[in-house]
């Protein structure tokens, strides 16, 4: 299988310009600017099927396509602020494949009419950013990045800004809002970035990598890309894969491979002699799905997960064996969502502290049956209700761990008599 | 000119240059790691400071500060160690991990070792999810990260830091 985002694996030191030049780097760039008009490469890139990889799976080019072409300056925020649990391959793109990235940054950049791009990357990106800030400075010495480029009218800047500890800042709109030295609480919406988003002014958000495929797409052509994947999700996607498995890490294949194939093949197995037990597609707002037969052979696209109850989302797998109980695990999912909520809205603040404060009571042997009950009647009180994704992302792991593995909750409840229901829940 | 800008006078001209004229307030989170950078910590003073450079006000500065995990408004550990006991991390030992390097330690979670060189916290996903057990080290050199650690990797790294101390 060619790689298209973790080419570093096949081509050494990659993230070398040199050698990101002499495999082709920046011809594309230079072909766009000098020889296409910006709609054009939107028109590729909208022909190649490519859909955003940084969740949603919106697809690239039409997103694009959205820029308000009324209103000026436009802007390019790249949403690098990875920090779903379970996912970690926007780090590996950037750290081993940069100037591809950085490319795809310029290439969107020239497509949707803006002069600057901020690459907001999560605050603990600490050292890759001084990586990044250097290749931009080669960039602008090479003349690749700055004033008229290549003898054109088109000027460009790229800067990165650091953020510094929030998941709800992936959120685009909470990132545009911390980008703007506010506080990274998502906006209400609409209007939509592509007509009101950083500064008010039309801004697209990619995610980092969205935007690496661009490159490839431009050199190879739309019917290259489609040539991956399936139909409605052409290209190839990378899996994070992590937890219960011999060998997790970054895994590129096309979309629509299996997850038996994702876990067993690629990621080596169960090891201890343990058996799968539930897989969680998306990180930890991801639905837990029963690993049996038919789960297994389910192809990973956004359009097969739904058949087994889950999304694909960012794609990050996370392996559960079978010496693992729910409870445990969802006090563990709670206590993220509770510590990430940004507190804007109500039912998601309250919801989270009430959810984290049930399952700290299950897992502990310290809860009533009913408070398996109320722990899903709170769940289905959050979702909906919320602003953004997260009030609705808290609940996944909760519902569909009740639903799914109900014995789970039974054991932790009925096995121990509950001895005091004074709890505190702490709070780090 | 206020004593953060004075003595940071080229970088704070270079943070500000990043953002248009009239979009200073986006200096914010840069400035508050200038400031945090010697000691560990943003004083009352600084937050006054920043404020006064990006024509915002203290109380906007300390929200910011609130919200996001990596800065600090007291003074702790010159050595922040932040372990990750996220899930994928959990499913891989990350807290058998955390309770050994504390235990080593002599602290809880939250804790600074008693010489104040150390503090060990549990924090949230890092994404390096795949190289767990897994922390990260902040500190006035910035942000650096310790992959596929063991309880005696992590206590190899403390006493390399108190050697440096002690010379
Ligand atoms: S759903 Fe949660 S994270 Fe999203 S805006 Fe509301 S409080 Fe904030
Ligand atoms: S869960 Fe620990 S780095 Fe992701």
């Amino acid at each position: 299988m060619n790689d298209i985002l973790l080419r570093h694996r096949q081509i050494p030191n990659l993230d070398q310009f040199p050698i990101y030049r002499q495999n082709g780097g920046f011809e594309a760039f230079k072909r766009a600017l000098t020889s296409m008009q910006p709609d054009e490469v939107t028109d590729l890139v909208k022909a190649s099927g490519l859909r955003g990889r940084g969740g949603a799976g919106f697809p690239t080019g039409m997103k694009w396509s959205f820029i308000d072409k009324n209103v000026f300056p436009h802007y390019v925020v790249v949403n690098a602020d990875e920090s779903e649990p379970g996912t970690f391959k926007d780090r590996e793109i950037m750290e081993s494949n940069p100037f591809q990235f950085l490319e795809g940054v310029m290439l969107c950049a020239y497509a949707v009419r803006a002069n600057e791009a901020y690459i907001y990357l999560r605050g603990e990106f600490w050292q890759l950013a001084a990586e990044l800030d250097k290749h931009i400075e080669y960039l602008e010495r090479e003349g690749l990045l700055g004033e008229k480029l290549f003898g054109t009218d088109y000027s460009l800047r790229l800067y990165t800004h650091l953020g510094a500890g929030a998941y709800i800042c992936g959120e685009e709109t909470a990132l545009l809002e911390s980008l703007e030295g506010k506080l990274g609480q998502p906006r209400l919406r609409p209007p939509f970035p592509p007509s009101f988003g950083l500064y008010g002014k039309p801004t697209i958000v990619n995610n980092v990598e969205t935007l690496a495929n661009v490159p490839m797409i431009l050199e190879k052509g739309a019917d290259w890309f489609r040539g991956f994947g399936t139909e409605k999700s052409p290209g190839t996607k990378v899996f994070s894969l992590s937890g219960n498995v011999a060998k997790p890490g970054n895994y590129e294949l096309p979309l629509g491979t299996t997850f038996r194939e994702l876990i067993f093949e690629h990621g080596g197995g169960i090891p201890n002699g343990r058996s799968i037990k539930a897989i969680m597609p998306a990180g930890a707002s991801s639905s837990l799905i029963v690993a049996d037969e038919k789960a297994l052979d389910t192809p990973m696209d956004y359009e097969s997960v739904p058949s087994v109850g889950a999304m694909l989302g960012s794609a990050s797998v996370i392996v559960v064996d079978d010496s693992v109980n729910m409870a445990w695990l969802i006090n563990k999912t709670m206590h993220f969502f509770q510590h990430e909520s940004c507190g804007k809205c109500t039912p998601c603040r309250e919801g989270t502290f009430w959810m984290r404060h049930l399952t700290e009571r299950i897992e502990h042997g310290q809860a009533r049956w009913e408070d398996v009950e109320l722990l899903n009647e709170v769940a289905s009180n959050v979702k909906g209700k919320c602003l953004c994704a997260l009030g609705d992302f808290s609940t996944e792991a909760v519902m569909s761990s009740i639903q799914r593995f109900r014995h789970d909750f039974e054991i932790k409840v009925l096995s121990e008599a509950p001895v005091s229901v004074d709890i505190k829940v702490s709070n780090p | 000119m206020n004593p953060l800008q004075e003595r940071y006078s080229e970088e704070i001209a270079q943070v500000l240059s990043k953002y248009p004229a009239d979009q200073k307030r986006s200096a914010v989170m840069p400035l508050l790691y200038i400031a945090q950078r010697e000691h560990g910590y943003v004083s009352r003073e600084q937050f006054a400071q920043i404020a006064e450079i990006l024509e915002i006000s203290a109380t906007d500065v300390a929200e910011i500060l609130g919200f996001y995990t990596l800065y600090h408004d007291k003074p702790e550990g010159k050595y922040r160690l932040q372990v990750c006991n996220d899930l994928p991390c959990a499913l891989r030992g990350a807290d058998q991990f955390l309770e050994g390097v504390c235990d080593h330690l002599g602290v809880k979670p939250g804790g600074t070792t008693q010489d104040g060189l150390v503090t060990v916290e549990a924090v949230m996903c890092l994404a390096a999810c795949h190289r767990a057990p897994m922390f990260q080290v902040q500190s006035s050199e910035g942000i650096a990260y310790h992959e596929d650690q063991t309880v005696e990797s992590a206590a190899r790294l403390v006493d390399s830091w108190r050697a440096t101390e002690v010379e």
